[in-house]
């Protein structure tokens, strides 16, 4: 029923413009209808403000192969916000970084309400040098040339095989060196030469180069050197470092040397 | 008159310093003649037919045997008479003439050789050694004779009258000579060298190593190859071993070789920094000296060094032990127990220790005299640490006496086997080579030339 009303209205309104029509056309001409009313005033819905792309930038611009770049960006606007080449989606702000390794352009692209941006930027890849040749190890230096380098010989006087001051000196040192040598090798021996002077008989000598030997270990292990690892032998006299008749010579000849085990 | 009394002062000291002087020379004599030395004649020996071509070495060889003795004196040969006899049928008595004029003494003539041509001046001798030599069956033989010239007739003045025998060249000629030159000296009480030898050490080769040659230097052979240092060698009183002290296996340790064979035997070395300074005993034992609690000390072993025992026991250096050859009962030592290095007797067992030295100086090289009564050393007494001189001394008397002075470094005294030279070492150039001499000092004679040549031993010769 109430379906009828309606059509019932709306046939009564064609009617009525049905007739008023005809009525204008057969008639003089009519006074000019009211201009329609003004639609009312509606506040214009404002416009969503543009996407605004600030800043899009790699730092470094060109990088060598295996080096990063650092995208750095920030964005105004923008609700979706990507970056290619697999950077994928991002932060109106952020940096990332990137290894690419080939030349390779970045497109961040922003979209908004207020539109689409995108901006580029390119970071140059060159190749790098070849890789400089791996590096020697430091070169690890052997027992036996720490000893050649740095043990020095005691020095005796004539006949004596006690050490003296300035051997005291030298053999502490030696101990240390040794220390040093031995915790670095575990298997390294040091042999401890006695000498003598050409001036004495070469059968005393023999007894007076075991004698200094001797007395010069005997230092050493009582300053921690393991006496396991030191071994003493004689030269006498068959061995000199110098043969001059002098005592500045002699004195070189009377001593306790150090040299590696077998 | 003061200057006077100075004057004679001075002459007083002069002949008393002259005096002692002479007394020392004596001494030094009596050490190895034991009084004054017999006089001989030896002329030429000449050979018939083949046998004259080896005269000039059988000559020479039996010269120098006699000569180098020590113990005879040799009469010049420009001396002698030019009628020389062969053999004892050249003798012929002078005869005596009447004199010419009535009042002289009756005349001596000469009918040919006689004893009175060697007693007499200007010859003098004592002996006369005179023969010759010839080639029978292929053999050189040597016809000697030794005449005691101060006998009145050929027979009762013959001493020795004998053949030998050799090879007709020069080797022969030196073999029957030093036969010949050993009857005499036998006579004599003196032993002759040929035969024996003297081991030492040479470098020659760039490295030491044991040597051996004969007496006077010849036949010099290399007799162990390590090319190390090997030095020090001893010798067995019968002469069949030699030891040394070698670095061959690392330490100084002792070798012992058969001197027969030149092969090594088993020497077991004690557990040691050092062994060294071999010395054989008579009866089979080795001395040497060892590095034990931390001194070279002087130990004793078996031949093959099993069951070593220490004799010294003392915080010194001992070294070059050398045994009486005669009682085989004391052992002559270096030691620096009194401070220095000087000369100790001590016995077999370690006890009746007495220092044989002043204690001046080092001393070093001890050697026995065969007699067991003389010794020999080195030491620098009055001289520079490391002047060495040769010194001998009679055990009993305790006066040393010096034989070499001013004439470079010397070393390693070592007896002979006859007692009366000694070999030693001398640097009086560049090189130190070996030497000989008479106990007095005298007849120096330079055995060797090639490279260093020391720590002569003389020793027995083995057959």
């Amino acid at each position: 029923m109430r379906m009828n009303t309606r059509t019932l209205s709306a046939a009564v309104f064609a009617a009525v413009l049905l007739v008023s029509v005809a009525g204008c056309k057969k008639k003089a001409p009519a006074p000019a209808p009211p201009p329609p009313a003004p639609p009312p005033k509606v506040e214009e819905p404002p416009k969503p403000p543009a996407v605004r792309i600030d800043s899009f930038t790699a730092e470094p611009r060109s990088i060598e192969r295996g080096q990063s770049a650092t995208l750095r960006w920030s964005v105004a606007n923008a609700t979706d916000i990507s970056i290619d080449q697999n950077v994928g989606a991002v932060q109106a702000n952020g940096t990332r970084q990137v290894f690419p390794s080939d030349s390779t352009t970045y497109t961040l692209a922003a979209t908004g309400p207020g539109g689409t941006d995108s901006r580029s930027v390119t970071v140059d890849v060159s190749s790098p040098p070849p890789p400089p040749p791996p590096k020697a190890p430091p070169p690890k230096i052997s027992g036996a040339e720490m000893l050649g380098r740095e043990a020095q010989d005691a020095y005796f006087d004539y006949d004596k095989s006690d050490i003296r001051e300035d051997a005291r000196q030298v053999l502490t040192r030696d101990a240390d060196l040794l220390k040093r040598i031995f915790a670095g090798d575990p298997n390294f021996t040091v042999v401890i030469e006695g000498h003598c002077d050409e001036r004495g008989s070469a059968e005393y000598n023999l007894g007076l180069g075991d004698r200094r030997a001797t007395a010069a270990k005997d230092f050493l292990v009582q300053l921690g050197v393991p006496s396991d690892r030191l071994k003493t032998i004689s030269y006498g006299k068959e061995r000199p470092v110098c043969t001059e008749a002098n005592e500045e010579c002699y004195q070189r000849n009377r001593r306790a040397h150090l040299s590696p085990g077998q | 008159m003061k200057t006077k009394l100075t004057a004679v002062c001075a002459v007083a000291v002069a002949l008393f310093s002259a005096g002692a002087l002479l007394l020392t020379g004596q001494e030094i004599r009596g050490t190895i003649t034991q009084g004054e030395r017999p006089s001989i004649a030896v002329p030429d020996f000449r050979g018939s037919g083949d046998a004259q071509r080896v005269m000039n070495t059988f000559n020479e060889t039996l010269w120098n045997e006699l000569a180098n003795s020590g113990v005879l004196s040799m009469r010049a040969k420009s001396m002698y008479s030019i009628d020389v006899p062969q053999q004892p049928s050249d003798f012929r008595p002078p005869t005596t003439s009447p004199p010419l004029r009535r009042g002289e003494a009756p005349r001596t003539v000469r009918n040919g050789p006689w004893l009175t041509d060697w007693s007499g001046p200007p010859v003098s001798a004592a002996y006369l050694a005179f023969g010759y030599t010839a080639v029978q069956g292929g053999r050189l033989v040597l016809f000697g004779w030794l005449y005691n010239v101060a006998q009145p007739d050929p027979a009762s003045a013959q001493v020795i009258g004998k053949l030998y025998f050799g090879s007709v060249d020069n080797e022969g000629a030196k073999n029957v000579a030093r036969e010949f030159a050993a009857d005499i000296l036998r006579q004599f009480g003196a032993q002759s060298l040929a035969g024996t030898k003297i081991y030492f050490v040479s470098d020659r080769t760039g490295y030491k190593e044991i040597w051996s040659m004969d007496y006077d230097g010849s036949n010099q052979q290399q007799l162990t190859n390590y090319k190390s240092t090997s030095s020090m060698p001893a010798v067995s009183p019968d002469g069949s071993l030699f030891a040394f002290t070698t670095y061959a296996q690392g330490n100084p340790k002792i070798m012992v070789y058969s001197a027969q064979t030149r092969k090594r035997l088993p020497f077991y070395n004690p557990v040691s920094s050092m062994v060294a300074t071999p010395e054989f005993t008579a009866d089979g034992h080795i001395l040497f000296s060892a590095a034990i609690d931390r001194w070279a000390q002087i130990c004793i072993a078996n031949g093959d060094g099993s069951q070593m025992r220490r004799i010294s026991n003392v915080h010194a250096i001992e070294v070059s032990p050398r045994v009486n050859p005669k009682t085989g009962r004391d052992i002559l030592f270096i030691s620096g127990r009194s401070g220095g290095q000087q000369l100790w007797r001590m016995a077999m067992e370690g006890t009746d220790l007495e220092r044989l030295t002043s204690g001046e100086g080092d001393v070093a090289n001890p050697s026995w005299n065969p007699n067991g009564q003389t010794i020999a050393f080195a030491w620098t007494r009055g001289y520079e640490p490391g002047n060495f001189n040769i010194f001998i001394m009679d055990i009993a008397k305790r006066e040393p006496i010096q034989l070499t002075q001013n004439s470079g470094r010397n070393e390693n005294p070592w007896w002979a086997p006859d007692g009366n030279h000694l070999v030693f070492s001398s640097k009086r150039g560049s090189t130190t080579q070996i030497y000989t001499m008479l106990a007095d000092g005298t007849n120096v004679q330079r055995l060797t030339t090639q490279g260093n040549n020391t720590q002569p031993v003389w020793a027995k010769g083995i057959n």
